[in-house]
């Protein structure tokens, strides 16, 4: 055996033991707990039937077996106390004549056990003194049956033995007692399959929940458990799980590009303003040219103080410190002021500011934050907007609450990436060439998140149409 | 001006005194709370520039509770890494006259120190204000320049307002936004200079000298001469 064979039958020798830990147990297994479960429920429900049906059907017969011989034996001991020996006698023979269905059975012996009348020959075996019930073999007419007897004794040291012949009774109670062990088998059988199938279903769905956390465990966050769509108890739970992945999902995207973003968006206006300081510390000739390279590296890193200093905001926003900064203002004035703000830098870039303003708009929340929220807004507005269009800038009260609204005629933002437009440091294709740091919505997103508010970002066809929704009355409702 | 700067870090500090003095100021340095807290309240300062963590047991914050308590109403500037808005209103709270995070640009320091300090000297209600033949009447509200009227928008006015009174002074684009707008953060765009701009179009157009200067990397001045 070369040593790569007996290296692959170790390695997988070892994936084997791996994969035997991984299943559980069959004793510990709840599947297997439920299944078992299931089949005694299902046994036991089998069985009580079953005695049911033997009390109903065999007992009745026995009672009413007994219930005849009864009878007949109070008959016959009427019959004797009023006429004596001969009239017994009589009555058996006459008795005997009379059944049809040939199953009655008497005996009439003297002190001796010799016959005197009935269809017996002898006083079977087995009758003792004890007791008056038998249920015996009995030799009658050449032919050897079962009999359920009752031992009366008369004055004079006569015996009498009334009885019934049990053959109807013991085939029903032979039949009875096969059709009810086979539905035993059956039942076991049943039991089994139905215990087999209830554990495979929940081991299915247990082993599909335990799967997908095993793979995101191991690194693919994409798993998702499956959701039968029947919307009982499995489902929920997956779909809480499913909600729980998703966050965690989102989290986990947030921080890498975060890393992503101190990786690149910060390292590289450091990288840049490094090379400047080097390249003028080698080559610069003059204090002129030292200068100008010393501007530029400080400009890059007022730059990269930015970038930090918008991460903090936002961080500081989403822990939601900011709430104890809330404060009752008048939105309308500062949406207002802004206008007034922002119409000389539009029109600077040859674009109209149309601002729509509803007046006398109070609103309970961080005065500042909202000011750089719509700043944001109309700075991107601005920065993205052709020359000769409109950038429009309206506040409005409606039914669910305040809509700040600022659309442009620019390129827009494309679908696919619509909803990406909000993250940290996500900058569309036709964003990159332009200056920003790719926060700006990302922190007007976590202004209106801290407000109870959204942030819709929508077609303008063309332009971008960007809609900080807000309560109607800030915070002041919500808490 | 005699300016007491208390900052632990040696580089910030030789750096703030350095620029200080070049400025023309007289200034103390200490490096650490108590040092600071002595020499703040044994001798009399036009302005404290103070860093909020400071080793010695005395933190800027301590520090400058215990001089608003004896009674000591010198202008301070807090000059601190701690950039969170919470911090920023705790310094004020404290009695801070401004806020100023690290790391700044020494221009948006100077201007600020200056700031407050003119500020502290309380110059009282004023109602007319003059640099060179460029006049305001805050009471009127009109603006005149060699006796010739100027029209200007309230925030126009406003924005010439803050630059006259601090005429002679560099004005950074933050201590503009904050003082004229009241807004405290950075606008991406050059919202300021397109404001400075227009205001400059009709204060210095119509007129042979002008008045509203240009400081690179740092924001505007106004003054009545040439550099």
């Amino acid at each position: 055996m070369s040593l790569t064979t007996t290296l692959q039958m170790l390695s997988r020798g070892r994936f084997r033991a791996r994969r035997r830990r991984r299943t559980t147990p069959m004793f510990r297994s709840a599947g297997f707990r439920f299944g078992i479960l299931y089949a005694a429920l299902f046994g036991l429900s089998a069985l009580t039937l079953a005695a049911f049906l033997w009390w109903t059907t065999v007992g009745l017969l026995d009672r009413q077996t007994d219930a005849a011989i009864n009878a007949d034996t109070q008959g016959l001991a009427e019959r004797y106390h009023e006429g004596g020996l001969p009239a017994l006698i009589e009555t058996i023979d006459q008795r005997l004549a009379a059944n049809i269905d040939d199953n009655a059975i008497y005996l009439l012996v003297g002190p001796h056990f010799d016959r005197i009348a009935g269809n017996l020959n002898a006083w079977p075996h087995g009758v003792t003194m004890d007791t008056n019930w038998f249920e015996l073999p009995v030799q009658r007419a050449g032919l050897t049956g079962v009999a359920r007897l009752h031992e009366f004794n008369l004055p004079g040291g006569f015996h009498l033995l009334v009885g019934r012949d049990s053959h109807v009774r013991s085939q029903l109670r032979r039949l009875l007692t096969g059709a009810l062990l086979w539905s035993a088998v059956v039942a076991l059988a049943l039991g089994t399959l139905g215990g087999a199938l209830v554990r495979g279903a929940f081991r299915a769905t247990v082993a599909d929940v335990s799967a997908t956390a095993a793979a995101i465990a191991a690194g693919d966050l994409s798993r998702r458990v499956r959701i039968a769509g029947t919307g009982d108890e499995f489902d929920l739970l997956a779909g809480a799980v499913n909600d729980m992945l998703d966050r965690i999902l989102r989290l986990m995207d947030g921080v890498k590009q975060v890393s992503n973003a101190i990786a690149h968006d910060l390292r590289t206006p450091i990288a840049r303003a490094r090379t400047r300081l080097e390249d003028a510390a080698i080559h610069a000739t003059t204090s002129e040219e030292l200068h100008a390279a010393i501007d530029r590296a400080q400009v890059d890193l007022d730059g990269v103080v930015g970038v930090f200093q918008a991460i903090l905001r936002i961080a500081e926003i989403e822990a939601g410190a900011r709430r104890s900064a809330f404060v009752t203002f008048d939105l309308s004035a500062l949406i207002a002021d802004l206008a007034e703000l922002y119409a000389a830098p539009a029109e600077d870039a040859g674009l109209r500011l149309d601002a729509s303003i509803q007046y006398d708009i109070s609103f309970y929340g961080d005065r500042d934050m909202i000011q750089q929220a719509v700043a944001n807004l109309l700075d991107n507005a601005i920065k993205f907007s052709p020359p000769e269009t409109a950038v429009q800038l309206s506040l409005a009260a409606g039914d669910e609450g305040l809509r700040i609204e600022v659309a442009d005629r620019g390129p827009g933002i494309p679908e696919a990436d619509l909803a990406r437009a909000t993250e940290r440091f996500f900058r569309g294709e036709q964003a990159r060439s332009t200056p920003g740091s790719g926060l700006g919505l990302a922190l007007v997103q976590a202004v209106a998140t801290l407000h109870g508010g959204t942030l819709t970002l929508a077609d303008n066809a063309p332009g971008l149409r960007a809609t900080l929704a807000l309560p109607a009355n800030g915070m002041n409702t919500a808490s | 001006m005699r300016i007491l700067v208390v900052e632990d870090d040696k580089d910030v500090a030789g750096f703030v005194l350095k620029g200080l003095r070049e400025a023309g100021h007289v200034v103390e340095h200490a490096s650490n709370g108590r040092d600071g807290l002595f020499l703040a309240a044994s001798e009399s300062f036009d302005a404290i520039v103070l860093d909020r963590m400071l080793p010695g047991g005395i933190d800027g914050l301590r520090l400058l509770e215990t001089l608003r308590s004896q009674n000591n109403h010198t202008p301070v500037l807090f000059l601190s890494a701690l950039a969170q808005v919470d911090e920023r209103v705790k310094g004020l709270k404290a009695g801070g006259d401004d806020y100023l995070t690290k790391p700044f640009s020494f221009a948006e320091l100077l201007a600020r120190v200056e700031g407050i300090a003119r500020r502290g000297r309380g110059e009282g209600p004023v109602t007319r204000l003059a640099v060179a033949d460029l006049e305001m009447d805050l009471l009127s509200r009109t603006v005149r320049r060699g006796g010739e009227k100027i029209d200007l928008q309230p925030r126009e006015f406003r924005l010439l307002e803050y630059l006259m009174r601090h005429a002679g002074q560099v004005v950074t684009r933050t201590m503009l936004l904050e003082g004229v707008w009241d807004y405290h953060f950075d606008p991406q765009t050059n919202v300021i200079d397109v404001h400075v701009s227009r205001l400059r179009q009709k204060v210095d157009k119509p007129f042979p000298t002008p008045l509203i200067h240009t400081v690179r990397n740092a924001g505007y001045m106004l003054r009545a001469e040439a550099p």
